[in-house]
């Protein structure tokens, strides 16, 4: 974006140079070479191919493989059908351990509890309904909203982790807010999925261990190849 | 006990607080059109409103209704002249009928938050109520001559 709002810079530049004398080649050659090295620096890789976070981490000690491990196991349970589905990539929520289309077709709408008739909480009551194929419940049961849609699916560990990361792109979460999060009241229904679902693979204590774990390291994303993205 | 405001009456019901709202709706206070379909929050039979929200009632326990303001299909207009009813009556929506208190119930929330709805918004409104005699068609029509109306302020076009 920045090298292409140079381009429209130059562009604007140079229909008004006529009128003002202004030095619009050097200035046009400084804002080019300005904005590539502002786009290098969001490149930056360290030596092991994984990617720094976008958040600052001053009195971590950075430890890009053991971060990366954990990350490993973190992305396990987020890619597990009780996290991936209401972190879908379309406006539509996912259901079942095989994480189809919710049946109905329920919106996300704005705030990210459906819209008009449809709204989560009009079927997800404040606690599990018991039964088989009763709608699990939560008192906050919802998607993220329409303007930070925090997708899971499809996405590889190179991906969410950077997503994770990213405040413009995580709810507006720092570091410790990260941390917290881990024992967020949606992220713990995971693990009282209701009756004849399946369970994240892993405990809520390891998972919680996991995420700290790579935050607390330094939050690397692996590398891009690492593991092909789950559908 | 229980206190219940149904269709701004209020009820004192003796009931276990896991009870369904439907049970209670229906088999304790005495107002039947609100129907049993699913059980399990999947059809729409049992839509009420509760604080103005299309509340499936199947799942809803009475505890969860407590104090809230809940509206079923005989509380819907004074004289059944809500313009829904009157456009349903318009069109002949029913077949058995048996879905269509839950079916006016979910159209009122629609209509309340968007008295313009399109095809788009009707779909996205009404996805979640199930009609086994396969009056969509009809029940989009009469939600859009409702809508129009409800925009014009007709009670009823008879």
């Amino acid at each position: 974006m920045t090298l292409l709002n140079s381009f429209h810079n130059m562009k604007r530049n140079s229909e008004t140079a006529g009128r003002y004398f202004l030095p619009v080649k050097t200035i046009s050659v400084l804002a080019v070479i300005l904005s590539a090295i502002g786009i290098m620096s969001f490149g930056i890789k360290n030596k092991k191919g994984v990617t720094k976070s976008n958040i600052q981490f001053e009195n971590s000690n950075r430890d890009s493989i053991k971060s990366v491990k954990a990350f490993m196991d973190v992305y396990k349970v987020l890619m597990s059908p009780r996290c991936v589905n209401c972190h879908p990539s379309g406006d539509v929520p996912l259901q079942g351990d095989d994480s189809h289309l919710h049946t109905m077709f329920p919106r996300r709408g704005v705030d990210g509890k459906g819209v008009y008739a449809m709204k989560c909480a009009n079927c997800h009551q404040p606690a599990n309904t018991p039964g088989l194929n009763t709608p699990p419940g939560n008192p906050n049961w919802h998607l993220p909203p329409a303007n930070m849609k925090l997708v899971f699916q499809g996405r590889t560990p190179h991906q969410l982790a950077k997503q994770l990361m990213d405040p413009k792109q995580n709810g507006h979460k720092g570091k410790e807010q990260l941390i917290a999060h881990a024992t967020d009241a949606l992220v713990l229904a995971a693990w009282n999925p209701g009756d004849g679902r399946a369970l994240p693979p892993m405990s809520h204590e390891a998972f919680k261990k996991a995420w700290t774990t790579w935050i607390e390291n330094g939050a690397y994303a692996p590398k891009p190849s690492k593991v092909k993205a789950r559908p | 006990m229980i206190s219940l405001n149904i269709n701004q009456k209020t009820y004192q019901v003796d009931v276990s607080p896991d009870m369904p709202l439907l049970w209670v709706i229906r088999d304790i206070v005495g107002l039947t059109g609100t129907k049993y379909g699913c059980g399990v929050a999947q059809c729409g039979a049992c839509v009420v409103h509760m604080n103005g929200e299309a509340a499936r009632s199947c799942v809803t326990k009475v505890s969860r209704a407590e104090g809230q303001a809940i509206v079923t299909i005989e509380g819907l207009s004074q004289n059944n002249d809500h313009p829904l009813q009157t456009a349903w009556n318009e069109i002949s929506v029913p077949q058995c009928g048996y879905c269509h208190s839950g079916q006016l119930m979910s159209a009122a929330v629609l209509l309340r938050e968007n008295p313009n709805p399109t095809d788009d918004d009707i779909d996205a409104a009404m996805a979640g109520n199930i009609c086994r005699c396969g009056t969509y068609p009809r029940i989009r029509q009469a939600i859009h001559l409702a809508a129009e109306m409800q925009r014009k302020g007709i009670k009823n076009k008879n």
